[in-house]
């Protein structure tokens, strides 16, 4: 029992200062699997994280088959589907269902987050602010397991009878109250979410408190104001979503009518539940999570921005305090939006108002942060390499995603775009050429930190160009076809629409671009094993950045630093007057 | 590798509170959000349908006022546990806590007494929402209790050795964070028990 | 810990028992409201006052929140706003939707 709780604290110092180098000899089990160190968590979530991402783009390439060639047999791997899904290898709606339901679920919950979050976050941020590790290693690892198991129990939900979750990623009550897949997916998210809640309360605790001396809050990088932001949404977004999706298993498990009104007939079958339920009631605790996660989606994605920028620039970021203050205020006002998803569920007048004011005064503290980002450019020495071309690419990319919201926020033209290609469009060019394209920049720069060696430039290049002009040709032609009508989570891509034959090239084009962008991974995936073994061996600061975490070496051991770092100045002290060298770090006194 | 992590009994100097303070009551936080779901729930539901028994048509409200009393009283028994470590009285914290156990267990007790006369009845979740709301918030809720009751329990069995290695101010700091996630069971309760029972 | 906090532990636990009692009295008043079968606006006022009343008393004294650092204070009261919109905003919005 004594050795089981945390030791005392002066019994173990003491014990750590008579043996400063002294290291328990791990098991490889402890150091790689059952690891509590930051770094080997956050690589684990990236690598899991991108995992997953690939998985769910695979789901969708599939999907781009059906919408270009509806009703054509999958070519090559049609037949491995099964006759239950797609029969002769012609998709099924029922399967189409499935990809895009799973599709948004894997890349939102199992992709971006674990990766913006869990792996960024978690590998960066105790560098970044100086501290040896996160406040709770062991709770760390808890969380990676939960989001581990969560993903395991999506991804075995296609192989249970009746298949995964096919009433899209919004589990809308009462079809999904009634469709096959939905009680895997509501135990799977309950996992996932739990994993949030706990990595949550640790991103919070370790910032406030294990800041390094001299590590005031205005000397952070923007990164680590950016996941700060975003563990509080997600520790009080999140848990509404919880009780919705326990809510929604009750009604599924234990017949209860939550979401279900009286007199629903299914397949010509009265139901016999009590009604009284309210479906809008799902929406209502769905949005409140999802809208506040969409953030999640961003915030550190323009973290990421942020730092790239700053470094590639040689100038300090503009706007610095704005930005931060843009952060909080974005925060604060994504809880207050979330109805602007529901216009047009019969919303009065006055909530129409209330919910489109606060969604239109939202976009300022947006706006602000990517116009201090393109003003930081101006006057700067810029470096064009892969971090900061993927960098760059993201400023216009979530420009166009953050304009094309605009419409979508208010209700009017909203009647007209609710639930088209215009708004997958719309969501897609943020999060896809907008936060993917940050990771890609994150990884790119921070691969030397996490291994010592810097990815091979050319083949960076050779993944940056094609990713953004097929990214672009993905997602650009969906808000003309959805100004056209055509609806999204279509089987056959608005095909049998009397304009059918209108959007019919603009849907191939879509589809081609998306295979070829798998194609344009490739190098990237190439690169990133590769350099592993035989890319260039950096030193610690490669980068000549400014930052804490380029202080520690490369990779850095357990408790990151040889000495406990001291803070003397703030984040971007790039090209100072009357220094030799263009960045002071942080660490540096005089 | 605990040794690199400092502010464990010490209170960081420019914030004031300790890591694991922080995190509790930010835990606390999700919490309310989480409970707040289900209250929302339950004004919706409420407000949105044609009839809703009142509380004392259903409910024991005795029974219910009973588990209420033993949930308050379980939170003085907490508190004053707290306050035996502080003033460094071992055998006074065990009685203290080993009794807020107890007065948890009461209170399930009682709860399963409530939920079997239900269920005898027929009277499940799926015969209203009033119900379902009734079960799932009160069973969450349970849930809450037992573990509250294994976190307290550890306490109870452990403190000595906490004691005897020296680990004092640890088990103070530890037994405090376990007393706000009780307490807050208890709000949970004196919201619950209004709203299901005398309404 | 023990150096720096000095708190007058027995003043503290001489509180405690004065919320007890409180507590105590407060539940019996609102069962004994119960027992009037007031109207349903009535019994929900009622009830509910008491009981954050009752809250408040737990969060102030038992968890000590009275004497809590600003940092936990922010935390609680951002919480607070976002739970009350969660609360009463669907409900808003239910009451406001467009009647054929």
């Amino acid at each position: 029992m004594v050795g089981q709780h945390q030791g005392g604290q002066t019994a173990k110092a003491a014990q750590h200062a008579a043996h400063p180098t002294h290291h328990e000899e791990l098991s490889f089990w402890s150091r790689y699997v059952f690891s509590t160190d930051h770094k080997v968590i956050g690589i684990q979530y990236t690598v899991t994280g991108l995992l997953f991402l690939f998985f769910g783009f695979c789901l969708m390439m599939l999907m781009r088959w059906q919408l270009a060639y509806p009703g054509e047999a999958i070519p090559l791997i049609g037949t491995w589907f099964g006759e239950a899904r797609a029969p002769g290898g012609v998709m099924l709606p029922e399967f189409y269902n499935e990809l895009g339901a799973m599709h948004g679920t894997i890349m939102v919950f199992l992709g971006v987050v674990p990766i913006g979050v869990g792996g960024f976050g978690n590998f960066v941020l105790p560098l970044q602010i100086g501290a040896a590790d996160m406040a709770f290693p062991r709770l760390n690892m808890f969380s990676y397991q939960f989001f581990l198991l969560g993903g395991l129990v999506m991804l075995a939900s296609f192989f249970i009878p009746g298949g995964a979750a096919q009433s899209g990623w919004t589990s809308y009550a009462p079809l999904a109250v009634i469709n096959p897949g939905q009680t895997a997916w509501g135990f799977g998210m309950v996992l996932i979410i739990t994993s949030s809640l706990l990595g949550a309360l640790n991103f919070i605790t370790t910032t406030i408190q294990l800041r390094a001396k001299g590590m005031s809050f205005w000397r952070f990088p923007f990164f680590v104001w950016a996941q700060f932001v975003t563990a509080f949404l997600l520790l009080l977004a999140f848990p509404p979503l919880e009780a919705a999706t326990v809510m929604q298993l009750m009604d599924r498990l234990a017949g209860s009518s939550f979401f279900l009104p009286a007199g629903l007939v299914v397949s010509g079958q009265p139901m016999l539940n009590t009604g009284g339920g309210n479906p809008l009631l799902w929406q209502h605790l769905f949005w409140f999570l999802a809208h506040p996660e969409v953030y999640v989606l961003i915030l550190p994605a323009l973290g990421i921005v942020a730092e790239v920028i700053a470094n590639n620039t040689r100038k300090p970021l503009w706007g610095y305090r704005a930005m931060v203050y843009s952060l909080f205020f974005l925060g604060f006002m994504s809880f207050i939006v979330w109805a602007h998803h529901m216009f047009i569920t019969g919303m009065g007048s006055a909530m129409a108002t209330f919910f489109q004011t606060t969604t239109m005064i939202i976009s300022i503290p947006s706006v602000v942060i990517l116009a201090s980002l393109l003003l930081s450019l101006w006057g700067g020495s810029i470096r064009f390499n892969t971090p900061m071309l993927f960098a760059l690419a993201f400023l216009p990319m979530f420009g166009i995603g953050g304009l094309t919201g605009l419409p979508l926020g208010l209700s009017t033209p909203d009647i007209h775009l609710h639930d088209t290609y215009y708004v997958i469009g719309h969501f897609h060019y943020v999060v896809a050429p907008g936060t993917i394209f940050a990771f890609f920049a994150g990884l790119y720069y921070w691969y030397p930190k996490a291994t010592g060696r810097r990815m091979n430039e050319t083949l960076g290049k050779l993944h940056f160009w094609p990713s953004l002009v097929f990214m672009n040709g993905i997602f650009l032609p969906m808000f003309w076809i959805g100004l056209a009508g055509v609806s999204r989570r279509l089987y056959d891509g608005g095909a049998t629409y009397g304009f059918g034959p209108q959007v019919t090239g603009m849907i191939s084009l879509s589809s081609w671009s998306a295979w070829l962008l798998a194609l344009g991974q490739i190098p990237f995936i190439v690169n990133f094993f590769w350099s592993l073994r035989h890319g260039e061996v950096v030193d610690r600061n490669p980068w000549q950045a400014t930052t804490v975490e380029w202080q520690a070496p490369s990779p850095p051991p357990h408790g990151n630093f040889d000495r406990a770092p001291v803070v003397y100045r703030g984040p971007y002290d790039y090209s100072p007057p009357g220094y030799a060298v263009d960045f002071v770090p942080q660490t540096q006194e005089a | 590798m605990d040794a690199l992590i400092p502010y464990i009994t010490e209170p960081r100097e420019d914030t004031g509170v300790t890591n694991s303070k922080i995190c509790i009551w930010l835990f606390l936080a999700s919490e309310v959000m989480l409970f707040g779901a289900f209250f929302a729930t339950y004004i919706v539901l409420r407000m949105g349908s044609t009839s809703w028994p009142r509380g004392w048509e259903i409910q024991n409200v005795p029974l219910g006022a009973l588990n209420t009393v033993v949930l308050i009283t379980s939170s003085v028994t907490m508190v004053m546990a707290w306050a035996s470590l502080e003033r460094r009285d071992l055998a006074k914290f065990q009685r203290f806590i080993g009794t807020t156990v107890v007065l948890g267990g009461v209170f399930l007790v009682i709860k399963y007494f409530e939920y079997s006369a239900k269920f005898h009845h027929h009277l499940g979740p799926s015969t209203s929402t009033y119900l379902a709301i009734y079960f799932t918030m009160t069973g969450l809720h349970a849930l809450h209790i037992i573990f509250g009751m294994g976190t307290n329990g550890y306490f109870w069995v452990t403190g000595r050795s906490y004691w005897q290695a020296g680990d004092q101010l640890l088990l103070v700091n530890r037994v405090e964070n376990a007393g706000l996630f009780w307490h807050f069971v208890d709000i949970v309760w004196i919201f619950l028990f209004p709203i299901l029972y005398l309404m | 810990m023990e150096s720096n906090h000095a708190i007058d532990i027995d003043r503290t636990v001489r509180g405690f028992m004065v919320v007890f009692v409180t507590l105590l009295a407060l539940t019996a008043v609102s069962v004994g409201v119960s027992y009037l079968h007031l109207k349903e606006h009535e019994a929900v006022a009622v009830a509910l006052v008491i009981a954050t009343f009752k809250a408040s008393l737990v969060a102030m004294y038992f968890m000590r929140l009275l004497s809590e650092t600003k940092v936990i204070f922010l935390v609680l009261g951002v919480t607070v706003l976002f739970f009350l919109v969660l609360l009463f905003v669907p409900l808003l919005t239910n009451l406001d939707r467009i009647r054929v």
